[in-house]
């Protein structure tokens, strides 16, 4: 058996030097501080992401697009498929957690500081998966053709149609015509298992191929210690020390995925019914909630503006600034340093409290 | 823990060794139980639910004034094509239309009064018996009903 196992192996380091790809395993290491934990974040995003590709398919197995077959067919896999409810609830809960690790990932980054040169492109192609995470969020939250989705689908689809001259082509591009109907289903459903995530695997892997190219970053406080004591430095091997520890991290959040679900499975709500109102107290998700209680409280007019198109335009300009951060914040500083770490504890004290603002709000 | 340190150092590594294969295998049962029991549920989902047969044991196939003799139609039994042929002398034959060779649908041969499948060249007689060609079985025959205007096949119940 060892044998056979080790010429097998052998076989295969004579074509493809399988011997060069251990010892770069066993070259990367990863620094040892004070705020590695936050290390893990990303792997922990990646980890949910893998959960919801399987869940995903898993459910393709059984869901139906279609207007008229949407809903039924997930009524079905809640119901009659064994364990259907379960994989659908993983499913639920893992994209609920995936946003808010994606955005705990982003943060962590952030106040590391470790978007710096050369690390640009990589937070770059971060923001964007950020982004992407929110699509697929999105364009899922249709696919069971209840009323919630179908609202929380008018009015996401009604936001951008603000914005001048673009707007409007881009909510009959989102519809697929004028109203919600099943070409907006199809569309949705086209966006959220095939396009979004092409791009979502192409972005991961030019995500991981730069922090495997650059390493990992040390925080400038941590950096600069280091530099003046050497011998202070501590690095752990990444193989198998930090995967270890990371799979000890990623079991840990399947178990906590399997009780959430099993406790707490997500509900199917009622049939979307075009032609009936729009049910009291209707929300997005939490993670589009700071985004709709602003665009709640912000008045109609602002000095003769729109103050819904401000309030978009505003929310646009985070993004970009967000996209564009490592060119924005070049100085090495520590009061540009300051700057931007107050900037986004401010945005994230912002982002809670309307959260949660939302969250109580009638 | 008294008894080791009075032991020998080899003991103790040999001890120590025995500990971590015990730690190892409780570890390694752990996981694999946990890996199973993550296994299973899709394992399970992988298996369609048994959804109820559409239709009860009886269909309405057809109408008496749609029907010539020496013609047949297709009805759908259940999620299954049924076949309703009435012959020359206007007596009515009902049976599954799914081919026991691999499961095509056969047709009527009003040249031949004969139920072929066009797939690999089947053919059954009109009570359902299998007479040439590859089908290893004869269709399954069901009982038809004539009540007015209707024509009811239901399924044979068995003695």
């Amino acid at each position: 058996m060892a044998s056979m196992a080790s010429s097998v192996r052998s076989w295969l380091d004579e074509r493809f030097h399988l011997e060069d790809l251990k010892a770069l395993a066993q070259k990367k290491t990863v620094p040892l501080h004070r705020y590695s934990y936050w290390y893990f974040l990303g792997g922990m995003t990646l980890f949910l992401f893998g959960v919801q590709v399987i869940t995903g398919v898993l459910l393709l197995l059984y869901y139906r697009p279609g207007a008229d077959e949407a809903f039924e067919s997930v009524q079905l896999i809640m119901t009659q498929v064994q364990f259907g409810w379960l994989i659908r609830s993983i499913h639920s809960w893992s994209a609920n957690l995936l946003v808010f690790m994606a955005f705990a990932h982003l943060f962590s980054v952030l106040f590391l500081k470790s978007y710096r040169k050369p690390r640009e492109l990589t937070w770059v192609s971060g923001v964007f998966l950020l982004f992407l995470m929110l699509g697929f969020g999105f364009s899922g939250y249709l696919l069971p053709w209840n009323t919630l989705s179908y609202f929380a689908t008018k009015v996401g689809t009604e936001i951008p149609a603000q914005i001048p001259i673009v707007g409007r082509p881009i909510l009959l591009f989102l519809r697929g015509g004028e109203e919600i109907t099943g070409s907006t289903l199809t569309r949705m459903f086209g966006l959220h298992i095939a396009i979004l995530p092409a791009i979502a695997t192409f972005l991961i892997v030019l995500h991981l191929g730069m922090i495997q190219w650059f390493g990992m970053s040390v925080p400038p406080g941590i950096e600069a210690d280091w530099g003046a004591t050497p011998n202070r430095r501590r690095e752990i091997r990444f193989f198998p020390n930090f995967v270890l520890r990371e799979l000890m991290a990623w079991y840990v959040a399947l178990g906590l995925l399997g009780a959430l679900a099993a406790l707490f499975p997500w509900t199917l709500g009622v049939k979307a019914d075009l032609f009936a109102p729009a049910p009291a107290g209707i929300k997005p998700e939490w993670y589009f909630l700071f985004m709709f209680q602003t665009l709640k409280l912000i008045p109609a007019k602002i000095l003769g503006l729109d103050g819904e198109v401000l309030g978009i335009i505003a929310f646009g300009l985070v993004g970009a600034i967000a996209l564009l951060l490592p060119f924005l914040d070049r100085g090495n500083s520590s009061s540009s340093r300051r700057w931007v770490a107050g900037m986004a504890c401010l945005f994230l004290g912002y982002m809670v409290a309307m959260t949660v603002y939302g969250w109580v709000a009638k | 823990m008294h008894s080791a340190s009075s032991a020998t150092a080899a003991a103790t590594e040999r001890q120590g060794l025995a500990r971590r294969r015990f730690v190892n295998l409780l570890l390694g049962t752990g996981l694999l139980a946990s890996a199973a029991s993550f296994l299973y549920p899709i394992l399970r989902y992988l298996v369609p639910p048994k959804l109820p047969d559409l239709g009860s044991d009886a269909v309405l196939a057809a109408k008496v004034s749609e029907m010539k003799p020496n013609t047949a139609k297709t009805f759908r039994f259940g999620s299954r094509p049924g076949l309703l042929v009435e012959t020359a002398p206007g007596e009515y034959h009902a049976m599954s239309a799914t081919c026991t060779h691999l499961g095509c649908t056969v047709q009527y041969r009003s040249d031949l009064h004969e139920i072929w499948c066009a797939c690999h060249n089947g053919m059954y007689d009109l009570n359902g018996r299998n007479v040439s060609g590859p089908p290893p079985r004869p269709l399954e025959v069901f009982d038809v009903q004539v009540r007015g205007e209707d024509i009811f096949v239901r399924r044979r119940q068995e003695a």
